[in-house]
């Protein structure tokens, strides 16, 4: 049983990836150790238990990867998502480590599939854990409990005592009840503030009300908020989240990743006036996919409707919502609310200026339309065949870039350039130090794992010292 | 548009499923979904009998309850599993024993020992209760040729019903000829003897809580190859008899009694396991209505094998007759009921399973 009175060597906000492995790591370093989660058990873990898979250079084929991925080639594809916005010393460390990460997240319980088809083609770079991201957190969960580290659910970090850089305790709020935990060191892994919808609106103003959250309602961002005003130094653009459009039937929060649509390249998509705003056919869907969140939040009443017809229906993978269907884009139109003539006026004059072509849509094809604006330079066809179908879509947030700077032990470096003295940092609360801008899918449970384990580690250290 | 809510429920979760694939790792079912893009009453009575209900996907789906969207893989394919067997019944009208299966079942048990004890005291009058031995001690009462074609036909009842309820779901899963003798029964017989996806895709079989273990199945191994070894000893006992005239009862060392000795005990130690494990199991896992047909089938197992030992243990006391009658009555019962109890899940799915090794071998997909 957790008991709060007394002082733990390591405290730990946060209990998803980040959270776990540091937990893990530092009580196999000796160190007594307490999670503090915020959710409830069933939705512990935050974005991690959205996920699906992880990105660790290895330098040949695996019984679960298909081939090798050298450091170097982890370090190109990150240096060019990130457009150069990453730290060299830091990232470089992060994927030497994750090599070694795939072994030592197995160890702890967590298991692999085997590479099937079918999944974006990462089967060389990425590890996909059987059962997803809820199976590996359970794995974990099990592993930390059997080696004595304690865990309470509903225990959201409501307050920190920060005395110059020198963690001393924390407030904890259990139910209605306040408790102060005192411990060595700390280790904040909390993730992002993506759920915090008031301090998404201090960027985005009004429109952030109708953004749809991916993850759990847990990820408020309080502890940053909290180390980011005790002097601890920000990375990442605060204005900047990686969205993705989701359906706008998805709930609120929590609708993880059936709620996302793959379908964008094969249609045209109209905002809530029945035009198009961007090149649906810009370039291949995994390379676009995290811009269409951002487009739909720049909309009227930040919403919009891809539009395709029945030669596309199959051409993707199904949708958990199924797609709105009708006879005829007028009665399409009528069906979302959308203005049937403005509509039809839309697809006729889309329809005009598809150029004849082969249409390809596993590559990029140059199926393109003439004179329209603006245009779509790919998998470009004529929505003439009924029956014709929509998704409203609406921007879902997957997670922010903000965050506290870090060096390579993962620990928190102070507005003034001063590491801190028992503080630590790991996962998405840190990810802007590796990732400044851009994704690359795995990278968030790399980050996670590698600064977790490091984090636990180090903060084992520190709380022997 | 399905003939029940728990297939309508069935095609919800399918459907979401579908969209996300987090678990095509986990069993066979999700690889049999991911070659749908919608789900037939047909489709979806496949994929509940390839799910061996090893609970994996319950713990492991971040949309379980209480997320909104409510989904328990495990619980509605149960259901819908247990009615696709009253659904196949052959013939239709008797679909109704599935309805309040373990009251039918022990409904049959007991009129057919009283009519085996009533027929033996009636047939053998004073001798029911002597000391019979050597060579044709079991067939004093009741001859040999008559147990054998009474047991004969019931269990020629038997497959005959199987067979017709196999015909219909084999038809109804879209089941073809290709390949099955080149391949896919085969490999069904791999997949089934090796209870292959009874493993959560090798983190263990789930049952009390989120950890994973290999006790269900090892439980399963004893009852299934149990029953194959009990039913090897009848063979090998027949064979004896009319191939080389050598008549029951045999001694402890010959091949039919060694045979059901040990299936008796795999018979007694499989079905106790398996229903401690079914009393233990998280109740989320299961479909509330059908704990009754699995007791029920579980129990027959375990009264087969517990009649059949103390029968070789009594043999040489005055408990013959009434030992042998009791044992006859629940055989008798085990087999009359095979059709219209839990029995058929071993017969829906291995063919299943078959089916499912066509379609792996088809290269089937969804997206185009
Ligand atoms: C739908 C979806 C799919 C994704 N798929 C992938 C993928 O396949 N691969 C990948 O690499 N990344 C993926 N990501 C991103 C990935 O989820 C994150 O990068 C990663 O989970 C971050 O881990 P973390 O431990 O830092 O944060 P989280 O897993 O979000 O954990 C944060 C934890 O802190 C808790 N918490 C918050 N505030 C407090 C507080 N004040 N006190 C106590 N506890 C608190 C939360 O409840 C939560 O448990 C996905 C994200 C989403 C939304
Ligand atoms: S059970 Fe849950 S995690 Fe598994 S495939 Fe279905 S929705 Fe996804
Ligand atoms: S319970 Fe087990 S066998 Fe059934 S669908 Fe889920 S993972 Fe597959």
């Amino acid at each position: 049983m957790t008991d709060f009175s007394r002082k733990y060597d390591v405290l730990i906000a946060g209990g998803g990836n980040a959270a776990l492995c540091a937990a893990i790591s530092a009580r196999r370093a000796g160190a007594s150790v307490l999670v503090l989660e915020a959710a409830p058990k069933f939705y512990r873990g935050g974005n991690t238990r959205h996920t699906r898979n992880m990105r660790c250079a290895h330098d040949s084929a695996t019984d679960t990867l298909t081939g090798p991925y050298p450091e170097e080639e982890f370090w190109n594809d990150l240096l060019r998502v990130t457009e150069g916005e990453t730290n060299e010393e830091l990232a470089r460390h992060m994927i030497h480590e994750s090599k070694e990460m795939l072994v030592w997240i197995r160890e702890q319980g967590v298991r692999f599939q085997p590479s099937l088809g079918g999944t974006l083609s990462l089967g060389r770079t990425n590890s996909f854990f059987l059962g997803g991201g809820r199976a590996m957190l359970n794995a974990l969960y099990l592993t930390a409990e059997g080696l004595g580290v304690d865990v309470a659910y509903d225990a959201e970090v409501v307050d920190l005592d920060i005395e110059h850089s020198f963690f001393k305790s924390a407030t904890v709020r259990l139910g209605t009840e306040h408790r102060t935990v005192h411990a060595g060191t700390l280790v904040a892994a909390c993730g992002g503030f993506e759920s915090n919808i008031g301090w998404l609106k201090e960027y985005w103003g009004p429109p952030a009300e109708n953004f749809l959250i991916r993850g759990t309602r847990y990820n408020q961002g309080g502890v940053l908020k909290l180390l980011l005003a005790k002097g601890v130094d920000r990375i990442g653009d605060p204005t900047q989240c990686h969205a993705v459009a989701i359906d706008a039937r998805a709930p609120k929060y929590d609708g993880g990743i059936i709620t996302r649509l793959d379908c964008v390249v094969l249609g045209i998509v109209v905002n809530e006036q029945a035009q198009r705003f961007y090149d649906e056919g810009e370039d291949v869907w995994p390379k676009r996919y995290a811009i269409w969140g951002r487009l739909v939040a720049g909309q009227p009443n930040q919403i919009a409707y891809i539009v395709f017809d029945a030669k596309s229906l199959k051409l993707f993978m199904p949708s958990c919502f199924p797609a709105i269907e009708a006879p005829s884009v007028r009665e399409l139109a009528g069906k979302v609310g959308l203005d049937p003539s403005a509509l039809e006026q839309t697809v006729a004059t889309f329809n005009a200026a598809v150029q004849p072509g082969h249409f390809d849509h596993t590559q990029l094809d140059n199926c393109r339309t003439e004179g329209l604006t603006p245009q779509k330079s790919n998998w470009a066809r004529r929505i003439d065949t009924p029956p014709y179908y929509v998704y409203p879509v609406r921007p879902g947030i997957t997670f922010t870039y903000l965050g506290t700077r870090v060096d390579k032990h993962a620990r928190m470096l102070m507005a003034d350039g001063k590491p801190a003295a028992n503080m630590f940092a790991a996962g998405e609360i840190m990810a802007g130090n590796v990732l400044g801008r851009g994704y690359a899918a795995g990278v968030g449970m790399t980050i996670g794992s590698v600064f977790g384990r490091i984090a636990g580690r180090e903060a084992a250290i520190n709380a022997r010292n | 548009m399905h003939a029940t809510e728990a297939l309508a429920e069935a095609d919800r979760l399918m459907t979401l499923c579908n969209s996300c694939r987090y678990c095509e790792g986990v069993c066979a079912v999700f690889p049999a979904m991911e070659m749908r893009r919608s789900f037939g009453d047909g489709d979806l009575n496949y994929l509940a009998n390839l799910c061996h209900s090893c609970g994996a996907c319950y713990y492991d789906c971040q949309f379980s309850p209480p997320h909104e969207f409510n989904v328990n893989v495990p619980q509605v394919l149960e259901q819908v599993r247990a009615d696709s067997y009253a659904a196949y019944a052959w013939p239709g009208i008797l679909s109704g024993a599935f309805a309040r299966n373990g009251l039918v079942i022990s409904i049959v048990l007991a009129l057919s020992v009283a009519g085996f004890i009533l027929g033996f005291r009636a047939a053998a009058g004073a001798a029911f209760l002597s000391v019979e031995t050597g060579p044709g001690a079991f067939y004093r009462v009741m001859p040999h040729n008559t147990m054998a074609l009474l047991f004969g036909l019931a269990f020629l009842y038997a497959m005959v019903a199987l067979i017709m309820g196999v015909r219909k779901f084999w038809r109804d899963i879209g089941g073809t000829e290709d390949d099955l003798g080149s391949g896919s029964i085969w490999q069904a017989i791999k997949d089934a003897s090796r209870l292959r996806y009874l493993d959560g895709g090798s983190a263990g079989c789930v049952n009390e809580d989120e950890k994973g273990n290999d006790r269900r199945k090892h439980y399963h191994h004893a009852t299934f190859y149990g029953f194959m070894l009990c039913f090897a000893a009848t063979c090998v006992a027949t064979i004896y008899h009319y191939l080389f005239g050598r008549q029951a009862p045999y001694p402890w060392w010959d091949l039919p009694v060694v045979l059901g000795t040990l299936g008796g005990i795999g018979l007694i130690v499989g079905p106790v396991g398996l229903l401690a494990a079914k009393f233990r199991r998280d109740p989320d896992l299961m479909a509330r209505s059908n704990r009754g047909m699995d007791v029920a089938f579980l129990v027959m197992l375990f009264l087969t094998s517990v009649t059949g030992i103390l029968l070789l243990v009594l043999r040489a006391t005055p408990a013959l007759n009434p030992m042998l009658a009791l044992h006859l009555g629940v055989v008798f019962a085990l087999f009359v009921t095979m059709p219209y109890g839990k029995f058929v899940h071993g017969i829906y799915r291995f063919v299943a399973l078959v089916r499912y090794a066509q379609e792996i071998r088809s290269g089937k997909t969804s997206i185009e």
